[in-house]
């Protein structure tokens, strides 16, 4: 989360001719291929994803164990009339809640980053660093000192919002508007101002060459930090569940986690987890595909495009 | 004149996320603090917020004091457990975390791609979901106990509150974050130094300690903030893994001062400190990160 999202560099070469010659076993030579490391690295990835497949799985048990396979179903996706996802009114309606969180909270949080990175970008002076540093510190501030301030803001102060939708809605923009102003700036700074300066010497006012040459060249960091709120907001817990107020407006981190915690755990809470995995997998792929398309005439590389979709470059 | 006019566009094009920002973040935090230092409606035990500096009350900095330090302090011990379990869980996910980095940063060759993905994978997937995960692995009648029974181990109730369970948790639920930060930084790290390095004779322990490691100091700590922050803020992966005031965390803490009538002002003092605290790493990121970013162009 520290640099351009778009490296300029191509892969560094890995082969070394001489290596061939030697054994890549050959515990002399220097060049061999580190077996420890990349078992020890298969290791980690098993530990790391295979829970989560097995939660997956015993989401299709038939039965309520959690240890027990008695047999593929869907019962608790839609065919238990009382206790699947579909048909019990809360897990129904959380899974609602948070696609609304999600598509609200993106249509407003991107516009408002991608200005902001685009003003403090090009506005010299104490003012915009001084909201900047702002900005990059509301990206690391503990998300629970930041609940807290939104909690009482909405308790205290702006009383006029209610602990629900909106509060949520207003928190999650203010929580994940760094994204777009982080990763557009990033790009900002990458691409300079030839192309602005250029647009200038060739007639266009600055809003015509904000429209018709910034922006499409912005056009990738824009969509993937469009594709980190919303899967951002999906996985958000903190600020939900201290600004929710009732089943009508608890998104799906919310349910599993205070179901869970009160004691009703069972494979339809699997169901729902599996639900929201497969909604970011979507997302995630659908990121993916569409930097890669907008990125199609760049040197970037399918790496790039990669670590830029979940983060890892903002 | 001009410079004036040519700032009043991008002055514009900033306005409403700096109008944002004020409104919905330093206001609030403002709050929090007249809430800090504001007094309790002794009827209905609401926390009264008190928007004057000059009429602000300690009792409720009194009452934090209290409970931190002194004979009848409860908290004190919380705050000490806290900077253990984040300690020791920050510390695994670097042990874990630095070596799958570094292999997929240098040594995966054309299966990058691959590795990456899943490397990248947890991250898309559900912070509560991979908690559900390990609930339903350590449950008494898990596959964890199950496992065990075949060596002749009896089952043990990892839920019930230990230690190690919440320090697995924050492990599990963090790691991914840290090995993102570490891969991006480590990838940056030029081949031909550590060539270099090996060509001058160094082995690869040497060339690793004397060059690989030095260059890695950086994304090192950036990737530990950036787990260490959120860990110390956890409230939920504690209670979903133990429950137990014996591991409770100052996340668990703030959190059940919010539900509780009359306890909120303490809250708020909590995460006022807490803020404090974090405040000096939290500008060391912000500051490190603008360093990097305005290296790389």
């Amino acid at each position: 989360m520290t640099a351009p999202s778009v490296s300029e560099q191509t892969p560094p070469q890995q082969t070394q001719p001489e290596a061939r010659t030697q054994s890549r076993w050959n515990p002399r030579n220097p060049w061999r291929h580190p077996w420890f490391l990349e078992g020890f690295t298969w290791l980690y990835l098993i530990w790391s994803l295979v829970p989560i497949a097995i939660a997956v799985l015993f989401s299709f048990n038939k039965g309520k164990s959690q240890s027990v396979w008695q047999g593929f179903s869907w019962r608790w996706y839609f065919k238990d009339p009382v206790n699947s996802v579909l048909h019990n009114p809360q897990l129904h309606a959380a899974v609602i809640q948070t696609v609304r969180l999600s598509v609200l909270t993106t249509v407003i949080a991107v516009p408002l980053g991608v200005a902001f990175a685009l003003g403090i970008n090009r506005w010299r002076g104490p003012i915009p660093s001084t909201f900047n540093f702002l900005m990059i510190l509301s990206f690391v501030i503990p998300e629970l000192i930041f609940g807290v301030a939104m909690f009482f803001v909405f308790t205290e102060l702006f009383t006029s919002v209610h602990l629900g939708t909106t509060a949520e809605v207003l928190a999650l923009v203010t929580w994940n508007v760094s994204w777009p102003a982080i990763i557009v700036q990033a790009r900002l700074v990458g691409l300079g101002r030839h192309y602005e300066e250029a647009a200038a010497d060739l007639g266009a006012n600055r809003l015509t060459a904000m429209r018709r040459v910034m922006l499409p060249l912005l056009a990738p960091a824009i969509f993937a930090s469009a594709v980190l709120v919303f899967s951002g907001v999906i996985d958000d817990f903190v600020i939900v569940d201290l600004l929710s107020s009732n089943s009508g407006n608890t998104p799906m981190s919310v349910i599993i986690y205070s179901t869970q915690h009160g004691g009703n755990g069972g494979p339809a809470l699997n169901a729902l987890g599996t639900i929201m995995l497969v909604m970011s997998f979507i997302i995630a792929i659908i990121g993916y595909i569409g930097y890669r398309f907008m990125t199609r005439g760049e040197r970037g590389s399918r790496i790039d495009a990669l670590t830029t979709i979940a983060g890892g470059e903002g | 004149m001009r410079r004036q006019k040519k700032n009043a566009f991008w002055i514009a094009l900033a306005a409403p996320g700096i109008i944002w920002l004020v409104l919905l973040f330093i206001v609030p935090f403002y709050a929090v603090l007249a809430i800090a230092m504001g007094k309790l409606d002794q009827l209905f035990e609401s926390p009264v917020a008190v928007w004057n500096p000059f009429a602000w009350s300690s009792e409720n900095v009194i009452d934090v004091s209290r409970d931190l330090v002194g004979s009848a302090a409860f908290a004190g011990p919380i705050v000490v457990r806290t900077v253990v379990y984040v300690a020791i869980a920050s510390l695994l996910c670097l042990l874990i975390g630095y070596p799958a980095a570094y292999f997929v940063a240098r040594f995966s060759g054309r299966r990058k791609g691959l590795f990456l993905i899943l490397l990248i994978a947890p991250f898309w997937i559900s912070y509560m979901m991979r908690m559900l995960a390990w609930i339903s692995l350590l449950q008494t009648n898990g596959i964890a106990n199950k496992a065990l029974s075949w060596f002749g181990i009896a089952p043990v109730n990892w839920l019930g509150g230990h230690a190690a369970t919440v320090i697995l948790g924050l492990v599990y639920g963090y790691i991914p974050y840290l090995i993102l930060v570490l891969y991006a930084g480590l990838d940056r790290i030029d081949p031909a130094l550590i060539e270099a390095g090996r060509d001058l004779g160094l082995g690869r322990a040497r060339t690793f300690v004397r060059i690989t490691l030095p260059l890695s100091k950086q994304p090192i700590l950036t990737a530990l903030l950036i787990t260490v922050l959120p860990m110390i803020g956890d409230y939920y992966t504690n209670q979903l893994l133990s429950g137990a005031a014996s591991t409770s965390m100052i996340g668990n803490l703030i959190q059940g001062q919010l539900g509780t009538p009359g306890l909120e002002g303490q809250g708020a003092v909590l995460s006022l400190l807490l803020l404090l605290v974090l405040l000096i790493p939290m500008i060391y990121y912000v500051i490190a990160t603008n360093r990097s970013s305005k290296a790389a162009a």
